[in-house]
């Protein structure tokens, strides 16, 4: 047993990283809130680097990996706040025609809700009568949809990568601004009340990073379920903790950390939901 | 990322588990939780044991008597006996899981040869005198003097909350050799000293604990001489040996213990199933989390065990992440398992309300949640230092 990641696996995991500080910076997020739709041409550099086309097969033109790399990407991608229906159209992949190399977007209506219904090319499921919503998320369209919920293991499992990656970062913004904002003549994160907020996050993105990469690897419906429902759990009180160790400044539209706050909530809507993942888990004791 | 277990590791769980098959059937029945000398004749035969059959110390160096296992075995050796429900380290936990480690690394040979076999072979059981009445989570403020006189140090002062100390041979011990001055850091005078507990000078009283039984004691010490030859270590760096100490502690402490409570989890919703508090979807969900929270627990312990092999064997910084949410999510449990018993939560003929009882003592023992967290922000986040 060796539960680490592999020299490729991290190679995979920062040439992700350097990918999107080049074309999905702060600068570009932020105009990205201001200016809200897809940008095609990020998608199809997404498309370039195999991010949709990660776990089809070679043979296929795919990459040819598995489902950890899969999750080591996707969680880069909820760090760096990137927008799209990005889950779907990663699973739709080598069915749907432009998917693979992102010449196409795809959704999916997952149940009650279904996002980046009028951007995409494609759409899978139910959207009859679907009715759109005013999104607290600025960057993820969203319509009322009744279909069903769609229960693919692995969908949940991806959008459980992006909540363990955006739970990292809030961490991380958290102890940033701990160290440099200074108060009472010392820096904020010498006092303990800050402190053990800020260790109260890395405490559930680390139990969530163990339970999210094992369920990678197990491919277990149930550990799935349990890595989404602590990666949820991480990711909405991780930015909620961080709002909190922004004082005022993490009130403003301004900060980020909104932005995690929103995201983690349609994504912990998304997939399954924690009451779902809490059943599944009670069903399988 | 491999969770698969090598052809090696597989034939070693594999002698294991037929060893445990013939062994434990031939341990005397459990004694009574709460009777000490009892339960230290019944964790001392077990300890006996797995001497006999080589599997004392497993994951102690060779050097040291022991099998110099990898982590990954000794993670294999917690969770087979543990699903066999082989006991626990138990009266034997200092000695093994601490004072054994610190005197291996950190003792002279003739203290290895002198301390470490009795402790494999169950012969003799370990206490840890560090805490006092005055320094608890600080402990580096702890005042118990020792003196040099000739060969050996006079030792005056008190601890307590020493666990077993009734029943032990041996104490681990700090003491102050050098007064705490205003211009220097307190925990520079501190020594670590091995007590023979039948030295004259010292007494022993009992404390009673909110589970009603006397598993920890305070410690009197009246001028107990302690030989020089004893000390671990320099003198006025026991500071330093105790960090290692520590990290042995908390590195591997509760591994069996996660996989002890997925078994409780599993028996709690068969309770449930049978007594209808299954149909309550709060308590349903709940222990539904909590499947969640104990798999993510031991998938942790995996990733912890496998940056360790990684690093060498040393137990990382990760047990204090470990720790903190270990030591809740137990509380967690057996609160559950309450909602679940109803009423007969309030028996203390059940096990489950006893194990409530014990539960307690886990977010204050081996350094309270709050300290954790200061080590976890201090230590691993790079936080400043708090006064
Ligand atoms: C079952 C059990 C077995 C034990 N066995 C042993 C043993 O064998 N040997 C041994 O030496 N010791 C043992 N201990 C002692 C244990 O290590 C101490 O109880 C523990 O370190 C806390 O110290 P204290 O009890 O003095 O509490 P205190 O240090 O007085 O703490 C009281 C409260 O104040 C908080 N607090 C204190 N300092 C800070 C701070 N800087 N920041 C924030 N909060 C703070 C604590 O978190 C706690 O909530 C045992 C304890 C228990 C419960």
């Amino acid at each position: 047993m060796d539960f680490q990641l592999t020299p490729d696996q991290i190679a995979l995991k920062s040439g992700m990283r350097d990918l999107l500080a080049a074309r999905f910076d702060r600068e570009a997020l932020r105009a990205a809130v201001e200016r809200p739709g897809l940008d095609r041409s990020l998608w199809r550099a997404l498309g370039d680097a195999g991010f949709f086309a990660l776990r089809l097969p070679e043979s296929r033109g795919g990459v040819g990996l598995g489902l950890p790399e899969a999750v080591l990407v996707f969680e880069e991608a909820g760090r760096a706040l990137l927008p799209g229906p990005l889950v779907a159209t990663h699973l739709a992949a080598g069915t749907e025609p432009g998917a693979a190399d992102g010449e196409s977007v795809v959704t999916w209506a997952d149940g009650p809700l279904t996002a980046w219904l009028d951007e995409a090319d494609h759409v899978w499921g139910d959207t009859e009568g679907a009715v759109p919503l005013r999104s607290v998320d600025p960057l993820t369209p969203l319509h009322r949809t009744r279909g069903t919920r769609t229960h693919v293991p692995e969908a949940a499992l991806l959008a459980a990568a992006e909540q363990l990656g955006s739970a990292s970062r809030t961490t991380e913004l958290a102890v940033q601004h701990a160290k440099e904002r200074m108060q009472f003549g010392r820096p904020i994160g010498a006092f303990q009340a800050v402190k053990h907020l800020c260790a109260d996050m890395l405490v559930r993105t680390e139990v969530a990073r163990a339970a999210v990469y094992a369920a990678a690897v197990t491919e277990d419906p149930d550990e799935i379920a349990g890595a989404k429902l602590l990666a949820d759990d991480a990711a909405v009180r991780g930015a909620r903790d961080c709002l909190q160790v922004h004082g005022g400044m993490g009130f403003t539209w301004e900060a980020d950390v909104h932005l995690h706050l929103k995201r983690a909530w349609v994504r912990a809507e998304q997939w399954q939901s924690a009451d779902e993942a809490a059943e599944v888990l009670a069903r399988s004791l | 990322m491999d969770l698969t277990y090598s052809e090696e590791e597989e034939a070693f769980r594999a002698r294991l588990r037929a060893w445990l098959s013939t062994a434990l059937p031939e341990l005397p029945p459990r004694p009574d939780p709460l009777d000490w000398p009892a339960r230290r004749a019944y964790d001392t035969a077990w300890q006996r044991m797995l001497y006999d059959a080589g599997y004392a110390g497993l994951h102690w160096p060779e050097e040291a008597g022991g099998r110099g296992a990898t982590p990954t075995q000794h993670l294999i050796y917690l969770e087979e006996t543990e699903k066999a429900g082989a006991p626990y380290v138990g009266a034997n936990f200092v000695g093994l899981l601490h004072a054994g480690p610190t005197v291996a690394a950190e003792g002279t040979p003739g203290q290895r040869a002198r301390w470490l076999p009795p402790v494999l072979r169950g012969d003799e059981i370990w206490c840890q005198g560090f805490s006092e009445p005055d320094a608890g989570s600080d402990l580096a403020a702890l005042r118990t003097r020792a003196v040099r006189d000739g060969d050996d140090y006079v030792v005056t002062g008190s601890k307590i909350w020493t666990s077993h100390a009734e029943v032990a041979d041996w104490c681990e011990l700090l003491v102050r050799t050098a007064p705490i001055a205003e211009d220097t850091p307190k925990h520079r005078g501190i020594t670590w000293l091995a007590m023979p507990m039948d030295a004259p000078g010292i007494t022993v009283r009992p404390l009673r604990t909110l589970a009603g039984s006397a598993e920890f004691a305070e410690m009197f010490l009246d001028e107990v001489r302690v030989p020089v030859a004893n000390r671990v270590g320099a003198e006025n760096d026991g500071w330093r040996v105790t960090m290692v100490t520590l990290s042995f502690e908390r590195g591997t402490a509760f591994v069996g213990e996660v996989v002890a409570c997925r078994r409780t989890l599993a028996e709690l919703a068969k309770t449930a199933q049978r007594n209808g508090s299954w149909d309550d979807n709060a308590v349903r969900r709940q222990l539904g989390r909590l499947n969640a929270e104990f798999t993510a627990l031991w998938r942790l312990t995996q990733w912890n065990v496998s940056a360790s092999q990684r690093g060498g064997g040393v137990p990382g910084i990760g047990g204090s992440v470990f720790k903190l949410r270990y030591s809740h999510a137990r509380q967690e449990l057996y609160d559950t398992a309450a909602r679940v018993l109803g009423p007969g939560a309030l028996d203390l003929a059940h096990d489950w309300t006893l194990d409530r009882l014990s539960s307690l003592s886990y977010t204050i023992a081996a350094g309270t949640s709050q300290i954790q967290r200061n080590i976890v922000a201090e230590r691993i986040l790079g936080l400043p230092k708090g006064r």
